[in-house]
């Protein structure tokens, strides 16, 4: 955010990859696809490529980080060294990606019956394997459906989306260009069924106003992204025998 | 775990009254002092107490090579200490979680407020100003983020930086940073459905989530919802609105 770029973001009403200014890019989610984790999926969000998995509740270690009136959650969030078109990145949490993985378990811990569950750890991996912009977004889209299918009982399946400015405008669902060179970004993770924000953070210089147009551009996005989610989380159910 | 249980009850006791434990009303901030140029080795400093919360500030100013993709600007940096004196729970070694994210937070308030030009820093092919923050907490009462953002602000107004003459740094004469806008930061804390402000220690025991904001006069400069609690839209609206009408409050003291 906040570097110089002489191209527009905007041309004609049309952002960079054609996309209107309230449109998402396109998402696959594929649920089950690791065996060893109790849940997993892996989502493509425009160039965003993010493998999640969820061990767990399983018991805590050390043992001093547990707690004996609820469960322990634990997110790492980390981009990969390719995931990026520039430099070779590190293997290791960076400042970044400690921050996100804090607000990202702090999201989790929101939704997950934590109570049901003392002494143990849910631990939630987050692997960004290609990164395109808001990549802490879709991690966390992906991340609820591995938690809903290791079994983990959840109030709900939250979300995540961005919203940011660029060339003065609003817009949706920010890719790596717009968030390098726009003037604001937005990350919000939502709660569908009650529409409570779990996950805020904003970087960059927005109006109140703003601030506000961007909130509801992100409720409306809801109802696309949830759908993907169920769809995604049902087809692992569809093709299995029913045993009595 | 027992004390802080028992510490917790009293504060949600309290707020079911619409009282704080301390007496305060919800908007409340605890009384704030800001000293400027306490350490003479900095470039700039400043202490902030906010009620028996401590902050110390310094920023070292120094020659750096500008980022690849920055060629033209100087380099911020703010980086932060959780004392293992400031507190019991504090412990020695490397940089934690809470630490890591209040760094964080506070240095996209100042560096979003863009009030200061980073490109004022520039000197010559490859060779920049860093400015170099260092928040060190030194005793925890709560609410560090402010705490430690106010203090930042306040040894970054009047910073002093060094002449380069000859390939040599004169840190004898000076000139003074131009730092205009200033941001404000204000953390708010919800426990249960009430939302207060400037939360003590106990308080931040009982708080289901935070949400910090830093505004210039005409801004939103930075965001940082925390806890696993939530909040919604409209809450966060009216925190916006609330931290706006407060800020030249708070900026007053430095």
């Amino acid at each position: 955010m906040g570097g110089n770029s002489s191209e527009p973001l905007i041309i004609d009403g049309k952002r960079i990859d054609g996309r209107l200014l309230d449109q998402l890019r396109e998402i696959t989610i594929k649920v089950g696809i690791l065996n060893n984790a109790n849940g997993s999926a892996q989502i493509h969000w425009g160039g965003n490529n993010i493998l999640t998995a969820v061990y767990g509740p399983r018991e805590c270690f050390p043992k001093r980080a547990a707690n004996p009136y609820h469960a322990v959650v634990r997110c790492r969030y980390i981009m990969a060294p390719f995931s990026s078109l520039e430099e070779h990145g590190r293997t290791r949490p960076n400042r970044r990606s400690i921050e996100i993985s804090k607000v990202l378990k702090e999201a989790f811990e929101n939704v997950i019956l934590t109570e049901k569950y003392p002494n143990s750890v849910v631990e939630i991996f987050i692997e960004v394997l290609e990164g395109n912009g808001s990549t802490r977004c879709a991690g966390l889209t992906a991340a609820s459906l591995a938690l809903a299918a290791a079994g983990i009982p959840m109030k709900d399946i939250p979300f995540a989306i961005s919203f940011g400015k660029i060339d003065g405008e609003i817009v949706l669902d920010l890719k790596k260009e717009e968030d390098n060179y726009g003037d604001a970004d937005v990350a919000m993770a939502i709660k569908p069924l009650t529409n409570e924000i779990i996950l805020l953070q904003m970087d960059g210089k927005l109006t109140r106003e703003e601030i506000l147009k961007g909130f509801e551009m992100a409720f409306d996005s809801a109802k696309i992204i949830t759908k993907k989610q169920r769809d995604a989380l049902m087809s692992l159910y569809e093709n299995e025998e029913i045993e009595d | 775990m027992i004390i802080e249980e028992v510490k917790k009850d009293t504060v949600i006791d309290f707020l079911k009254e619409k009282k704080r434990i301390d007496g305060r009303s919800f908007d409340e901030y605890r009384p704030i002092t800001v000293e400027k140029n306490v350490i003479s080795t900095a470039e700039g400093s400043a202490r902030v107490r906010l009620g028996k919360t401590q902050v110390l500030v310094g920023v070292k100013v120094d020659l750096g090579v500008p980022f690849k993709d920055r060629q033209d600007e100087g380099i911020l940096s703010v980086s932060a200490e959780f004392l293992p004196l400031a507190s019991p729970t504090f412990e020695p070694g490397p940089p934690s979680e809470d630490s890591i994210e209040l760094a964080r937070v506070v240095d996209r308030g100042i560096r979003s407020s863009e009030g200061i030009d980073l490109k004022s820093l520039y000197i010559e092919e490859e060779k920049v100003w860093g400015i170099y923050v260092d928040i060190y907490i030194l005793d925890h009462d709560g609410n560090l983020i402010d705490a430690a953002a106010l203090a930042s602000v306040a040894a970054l107004d009047g910073l002093k930086i060094p002449k380069y003459i000859d390939g040599e740094v004169i840190r004898e004469t000076s000139t003074i940073l131009n730092f205009n806008p200033k941001p404000a930061s204000f953390t708010y804390s919800k426990i249960g459905k009430d939302i207060i402000a400037d939360a003590s220690y106990v308080e931040e025991i009982a708080r289901d989530a935070r949400l910090t904001i830093a505004v210039t006069d005409q801004h939103v400069v930075a965001l940082q919802k925390s806890g696993s609690g939530s909040f919604t839209k409209d809450e966060v609206m009216n925190l916006i609105d609330n931290s706006f009408k407060k800020r030249m409050d708070l900026l007053s003291y430095i």
